[in-house]
């Protein structure tokens, strides 16, 4: 009896040994290891980078972003506006989902009612949803949407939203499409399993309108230990990384049988000042009393500061070069960037006068606040700049803390100089305008992560008109603007852009995208 | 034996609740998990929704009560973030961990005992010594570093084996195991030699220790004089004697490796518990973080109970019976 349960547990080993080297990976295959996890496939469920970057691949949206962040045809071949309030979209005809039904208008719609209908989402989509009144569906390949305000940004705010199959979805749940069920998209792979927190499979859609994928087999496995990521690739184990280490760029570039690619991404990494008229919980005066007056309400303090950043240091040697200095929100792929507004020249005298001119000579004793693990380096962006503002006489000691008790305590003004990001997903200026410069208003639902509570009514006026003006060139310039005056006032201090880098091996490249997406369909096979 | 059951099952009910009670409050001490789960994008209505709609806008003492009734349901809660029920994700990744805590373990005892009665045996000799001396680098190199090592070596300079992830799995009794695949066994033999690293130094010393006091004894002496084979004194009398402090030991660091496996599924992108855990924290999932932490101590307990029954069929002495003390 046990001889034969011995043999039983030996056979089926040398079957699975023998499927183990059968299953070695062939040109078709391509295998990615990605930096965070992906905890669903509902694409409306939870909206966090990892989880749209699956989503990316296997459901289609009406609007898509091409690598510059510029906005391109997706399921919708059209868009206009019909009046001020009211937006035209034209579908694609003859586009199948993987179970081979007929993608129509009833399903756009509605995917759209879905996003504020799931029940349990930590992260909604609704912030580009909300805005509609209604939907018309004018024949099975043309929507009419309505919204109760001029709204300009329905194309942007439609290029976040994945299309579901009404058929199947209407009567699932997060975990069918978890575990496979529900998930048939239109995109240009299919769903093929979801182990948590170890991987994505995916396979080539052959019936997809679009480019055909050069990779019929597609592995995202997921390896959040930057340097465990790193030797994946070197080991072989995967074809290609997103994120590596910066500390291991310059090994990899060595290396011929690896390639490295970078892009300037949407997120520019920036500063908040504390805007209130209090003293400043962490600023001190020389004598290590708080100061009565918050000196950062003075420009001229603000400006001393941003004078004393080197910010091409900062971007040379803290970021091995996978930066671009920056002076303002986006960068000039982007709608909406100022090219004449620069950022400011490293200059420590001038800034050390501006300090005096402001009743500073000494400068002041300075606690500096930032996250750990949540930006490219950016406990050490924090470290440099604190070392380059003693240099001017602000003495600034360094506290840095994960993104979740941090963002707890920066919402609430409990600091007086901190480093946050932001990715302009939208592809426009008015994203980050609307969130961190705007006045904070909760009915408006404006300046929802103005952290430091700058407020300016010119900026807001210019703001609330540009969300509701829909000729482009009018929008632009509104934009450009507040900007602009945002700027002048050091409303926030931004350092720079990050670069987005992407690590293959040897014949397998990549197209950087802006928006940090790692998309296994802008994978290519080279000689 | 049956009193001494019900008490420490009461006993164990207490420590969990007071267990959940410690670490809603903790959790709740470090922040607002919607600060870090919502899309910087949406406005202030919209993160407004989204902490009702996961009942944190309730106070702490409501929601702990909930929780609880739940609990008594047999519900520990969905995950915030994979909108699963909490327990049905950590059972999906236990077997991960279960079968790199065994496998470790396994070679931890496989190696370290036969080393440690060696050294035991002839304390004095080179051999003897280098086991010594290669125990304490067991003991004092991080986790961490060891794990990148073998990586750098095996994997990335030798090519031999696999950097990490898990291998093919196959069902058994419904649960998906590697150990019975060779590609399973290729994943699993440098995150389990890593992870065993400690427990392989612990047991040397422990056996080493234990081996050398029980050949002083009288009863070892009596065993040698009556003539009985070296093989048999070694083999029965010494190592039954000093298997019950290793028994212990066993027990609790089997608990701390799946307990500890987290930095060894970090470095090797594992997709066991332990990772579960760090993801959890760092989203401030509190399901799962409650859930993960109650499973974690019913697994200690349950393995102090049985390292207590085990002890009583080694050793004779001990009775299980209620502490009256």
């Amino acid at each position: 009896m046990l001889l034969q349960n011995l043999r039983r547990v030996l056979s089926a080993f040398v079957v699975c040994a023998s499927l183990a080297i059968a299953a070695t990976p062939s040109a078709q295959d391509l295998r990615i290891g990605v930096a965070a996890d992906v905890t669903s496939i509902d694409p409306h469920f939870f909206n966090l980078f990892p989880n749209n970057n699956v989503a990316e691949h296997i459901f289609d949206k009406l609007v898509r972003m091409d690598p510059d962040s510029k906005m391109i045809p997706g399921l919708a071949t059209s868009w206009k506006t019909i009046d001020p309030m009211t937006w035209e979209f034209k579908l694609r005809k003859g586009v199948k989902f993987h179970d081979g039904s007929e993608l129509t208008a009833d399903d756009v719609v509605f995917s759209i009612n879905r996003v504020p209908n799931i029940p349990n989402s930590p992260g909604p989509f609704t912030a580009y949803t909300k805005a509609i009144t209604k939907i018309d569906v004018i024949d099975p390949y043309t929507l009419h949407i309505h919204y109760a305000t001029p709204y300009p940004l329905s194309p942007n705010d439609l290029s976040t939203i994945y299309i579901v199959s009404k058929k199947v979805a209407a009567s699932a749940t997060t975990e069918d499409f978890n575990s496979g069920k529900a998930a048939i998209g239109s995109g240009p792979y299919k769903f093929v399993r979801y182990v948590n927190g170890d991987r994505v499979e995916l396979a080539r859609n052959d019936e997809y309108w679009g480019d055909k994928p050069a990779y019929a087999k597609v592995t995202f496995r997921i390896i959040k230990n930057e340097a465990a990521r790193t030797a994946a690739l070197l080991s072989g184990d995967v074809d290609a990384i997103e994120q590596p280490p910066t500390a291991d760029l310059a090994r990899l570039k060595a290396d011929p049988k690896f390639t490295v690619t970078s892009k300037i991404s949407h997120r520019v990494i920036y500063f908040n000042f504390d805007f209130l008229d209090r003293s400043s919980p962490y600023i001190t005066g020389k004598d290590g009393k708080p100061l009565a007056k918050n000196p950062l309400l003075d420009l001229r303090v603000r400006r001393a500061m941003s004078k004393a950043i080197n910010r091409k240091a900062i971007a040379d040697r803290v970021m091995e070069g996978q930066a671009v200095p920056s002076g303002q929100l986006v960068s000039d792929h982007l709608f909406g960037f100022v090219p004449t507004l620069k950022a400011d020249a490293y200059d420590p005298d001038g800034a050390k006068k501006l300090l005096a001119e402001a009743g500073y000579p000494d400068g002041f004793n300075l606690t500096i606040h930032g996250p750990s693990g949540r930006y490219v380096n950016d406990e050490k962006i924090v470290q440099a700049v604190a070392q380059m503002l003693s240099r001017i006489g602000i003495i600034c000691k360094v506290e840095t803390a994960p993104m979740g008790p941090y963002s707890a305590r920066a919402s609430k003004q409990e600091f007086s100089f901190h480093m946050v990001g932001w990715g302009a997903s939208t592809g426009e200026a008015s994203s980050p305008l609307r969130s961190l410069l705007a006045t904070f208003d909760a009915k408006k639902g404006l300046g929802a992560v103005n952290w430091g509570r700058y407020s300016n009514p010119k900026v807001d006026y210019l703001i609330e008109q540009a969300l509701q003006q829909v000729d482009d060139d009018n929008r632009k310039v509104m934009l450009q603007r507040a900007t602009q005056l945002a700027m002048d006032d050091l409303g926030l201090m931004p350092v720079h852009f990050q670069f987005t880098i992407w690590a293959t091996k040897k014949g397998v490249q990549y197209t950087p995208r802006t928006d940090e997406y790692t998309l296994a369909y802008q994978f290519h096979a080279i000689k | 034996m049956l009193v001494y059951l019900i008490r420490r099952s009461l006993q164990s009910v207490v420590v969990l609740a007071v267990m959940s009670l410690l670490v809603f409050v903790g959790v709740y001490a470090v922040g607002n998990p919607i600060d870090i789960l919502i899309n910087p994008q949406a406005d202030q209505a919209d993160r407004q929704r989204a902490i009702e709609s996961l009942g944190l806008d309730k106070p702490l003492w409501m929601q702990y009560l909930v929780f609880l009734r739940d609990a008594l349901h047999g519900d520990l809660g969905h995950s915030f973030v994979h909108s699963t029920s909490a327990l049905g994700l950590i059972f999906e990744r236990m077997p991960a961990t279960l079968e790199l805590a065994v496998v470790a373990m396994l070679f931890a005892i496989v190696m370290g005992i036969p080393l440690g009665l060696w050294a035991g045996l002839k304390p004095e000799s080179l051999s003897g010594r280098s086991i010594m001396a290669g125990s304490i680098l067991g003991f004092s190199l991080p986790t961490f570093w060891v794990g990148l090592m073998l990586i750098m070596v095996f994997s990335v300079m030798l090519g031999w084996l696999p950097s990490n992830g898990r291998g093919e799995t196959v069902s058994l009794l419904g649960v998906p195991v590697s150990f019975l695949t060779l590609d399973g066994w290729r994943h699993l033999i440098l995150p389990s030699t890593n992870l065993a690293l400690f427990n392989v130094a612990l047991m040397i010393r422990l056996t080493r220790a234990g081996t050398r006091e029980a050949l002083m004894q009288d009863y070892v002496k009596f065993a040698r004089a009556k003539g009985l084979s070296n093989a048999r004194v070694i083999g029965v009398h010494v190592l039954r004697n000093i298997l019950i402090p290793i028994v212990t030991v066993i027990g609790l660091q089997f608990g701390a490796l799946i307990a500890f496996a987290i930095v060894t599924e970090s470095v090797f992108a594992w997709p066991g518990m332990g990772k579960l855990l760090v993801d959890s924290i760092n989203f401030l999932d509190r399901p799962v973080i409650v859930a993960y932490l109650l499973v974690i101590v019913t697994l200690f307990i349950v393995i102090n109970l049985i390292v207590d029954l085990v002890y009583s069929a080694l050793d004779p002495r001990v009775r299980l019976q209620e502490n009256k003390g």
